[in-house]
């Protein structure tokens, strides 16, 4: 809670909303995936993408990236479109992002002091001992300090994730995006990531978009949440307004139990049948 | 349709997939083909250099290693020429003409197609199976929201360092095939070494060592599109890596073998 209330007030110089995200609509083959999001990342504040499984956060989380082409709608990222940018300002763009994926998506050829290195040694021109003193300085950050030098085979999943982060925040990047960053975890491992990402918001002010499936998780870090549900926004409100909300589906979201599935005869007939009615 | 039975109807469709798939792999394998070009030439401008480093990292794994393998099967097939070659030539009493046999066969054919091979075996089933293993870890998204291109990144130094290998190493396997078949011959026919190598130069013209260097570089291009084009398409976990690892190899020597006899066809004409 107490970082809902830090965050209210950010009157950043810039308050243009980092990402705006306008009826973003796509597709895999026939089915729907992403039917009209529309959404927005304030500057500093840090949203919580959440939904169960098949909901679509993951889809969303890949646009955001640019890493899939909406079928229509429009993603500003950083004031970029990412439908129209191409060539080096794409990569400038991505330069300014950081990204901990779920499973960390570490290099495993690299040992981790180069995994972080890598973003410095391909964009920046600084000598190899700098590099080598920046990342230490995020392994400093995420509590990996003395494990530069392992693989990441060695590592716990624990320490993946805090190596991710590492890695995503060595370009001192104005939006990190988290996939999952608590999942598979235990718990006490799981809450000490997600201090760590309210302390690495806290130290750099940038924005940050998690994207998780957990409850707790996102009620304890996020200043907005929202809640996604087959492709479609249920809604976007602090954590107080969505634990008190009573949206039906989010109810059913917050109190863990199953969708009661909805009862169409003809839909169901053709799923039995094969024939189209 | 409607006029076909059901069971063709269902033949003809899963041949169109097919024929589909394998278009637009082959087609796959163009793109990345001209933007490994590309970057090469326009990276630097473009702040997505292809680093020579890593060029050279994958030279060393493609070429310096398998120099072991390839003199071990350059030898014995040189070895296993000059046996037959002099058992049939017997039969006309010319065993005195089998190092003409001998040379054009190991520089024209049997040294491109045997380190083709090899590097297909040891370096086109490492490209896929490194890059499906990256994609299913979602290494090839990070590098990719990193800035890194990963065609830049991974795809070219893998087609470069084998473009310079594998005509390296069939020039190693041609001076190493010869000198084996030369140790069965110069003991058979009673001929001194010098002798034969004599012979080998007297016999081998540039173009025919032109021949199967060109093919081995072609040969090269495969290895390492066909790896990648595989490894880029895993899906499907760790059982998806070790499916597509065994087509890239399967894929690649058919292919090897295909354009060699392609090769030799329009180049002898």
């Amino acid at each position: 809670m107490s970082a809902a209330a830090q965050t209210a007030a950010d009157p950043g110089p810039d308050n243009a909303p980092v990402i705006e995200v306008r009826g973003l609509v796509t597709h895999y083959g026939p089915r729907k995936i992403l039917d009209g999001i529309d959404l927005e990342v304030q500057p500093g504040e840090i949203l919580v993408i959440m939904g169960g499984s098949g909901s679509g956060k993951s889809t969303l989380l890949n646009h955001l990236l640019g890493l899939l082409v909406p079928t229509s709608g429009a993603i500003r990222v950083l004031g970029e479109d990412l439908n129209a940018i191409d060539g080096v300002a794409r990569t400038l763009l991505r330069q300014r992002l950081g990204v901990a994926f779920q499973g960390g998506a570490l290099f495993s050829s690299l040992s981790v002091l180069e995994n972080i290195m890598l973003p410095l040694i391909e964009h920046t021109r600084l000598d190899r001992k700098t590099m080598e003193i920046m990342a230490r300085l995020k392994l400093e950050v995420v509590n990996l300090a003395g494990f530069e030098h392992l693989m990441p085979a060695e590592l716990s999943g624990g320490m993946i994730k805090r190596a991710a982060l590492a890695r995503a925040i060595v370009m001192d990047p104005r939006i990190l995006f988290c996939d999952e960053p608590s999942a598979g975890l235990d718990p006490v491992v799981a809450t000490a990531i997600d201090q760590l990402i309210l302390d690495l918001r806290a130290a750099m002010g940038m924005s940050v978009v998690v994207v998780t499936h957990e409850l707790e998780s996102a009620f304890k870090i996020a200043d907005r949440i929202c809640v996604l549900d087959r492709g479609k926004v249920l809604a976007v409100d602090t954590v107080a307004a969505i634990r008190a909300s009573d949206h039906p589906r989010i109810r059913n979201l917050l109190n863990r139990q199953g969708e009661d599935p909805d009862l169409d005869v003809d839909a169901y007939l053709e799923r039995l049948t094969g024939i189209d009615l | 349709m409607s006029a076909l039975p059901a069971r063709a109807s269902a033949f003809l469709d899963r041949l169109g997939r097919a024929t589909l798939g394998a278009v637009s792999e082959i087609g796959f394998a163009a793109v990345l083909l001209a933007e490994s070009l590309m970057w090469a030439v326009v990276g630097r401008r473009r702040r997505q250099p292809v680093r020579l480093g890593l060029i050279f990292a994958e030279a060393m794994e493609v070429g310096v290693k398998a120099v072991p393998i390839v003199t071990i099967m350059a030898l014995t097939i040189g070895l296993m020429l000059a046996i037959q070659s002099i058992y049939a030539l017997k039969t006309f009493g010319a065993e005195s003409r089998v190092v003409f046999g001998v040379a054009l066969s190991v520089v024209r054919e049997f040294a491109p197609l045997i380190t083709g091979i090899l590097v297909a075996g040891r370096s086109g089933s490492a490209f896929a199976a490194r890059l499906g293993t990256m994609r299913i870890n979602q290494e090839i998204d990070a590098l990719t929201v990193m800035g890194i291109n990963p065609v830049r990144f991974l795809v070219a130094p893998a087609l470069f360092g084998t473009l310079l290998m594998v005509p390296a190493l069939t020039v190693w396997a041609d001076l190493v095939a010869l000198f084996g078949a030369g140790l069965y011959i110069t003991l058979e026919l009673g001929m001194d070494m010098a002798a034969y190598a004599d012979q080998v130069i007297e016999v081998l013209a540039v173009n025919d060592i032109a021949h199967g260097l060109g093919k081995s570089a072609l040969f090269a291009v495969l290895i390492a599109l066909i790896g990648v084009v595989n490894g880029a398409l895993v899906s499907g976990g760790a059982e998806g890596v070790g499916r597509m690892t065994t087509r890239s190899v399967v894929h690649a020597i058919t292919a090897i073998v295909i354009t060699d006899m392609v090769f030799a066809f329009v180049l002898t004409r």
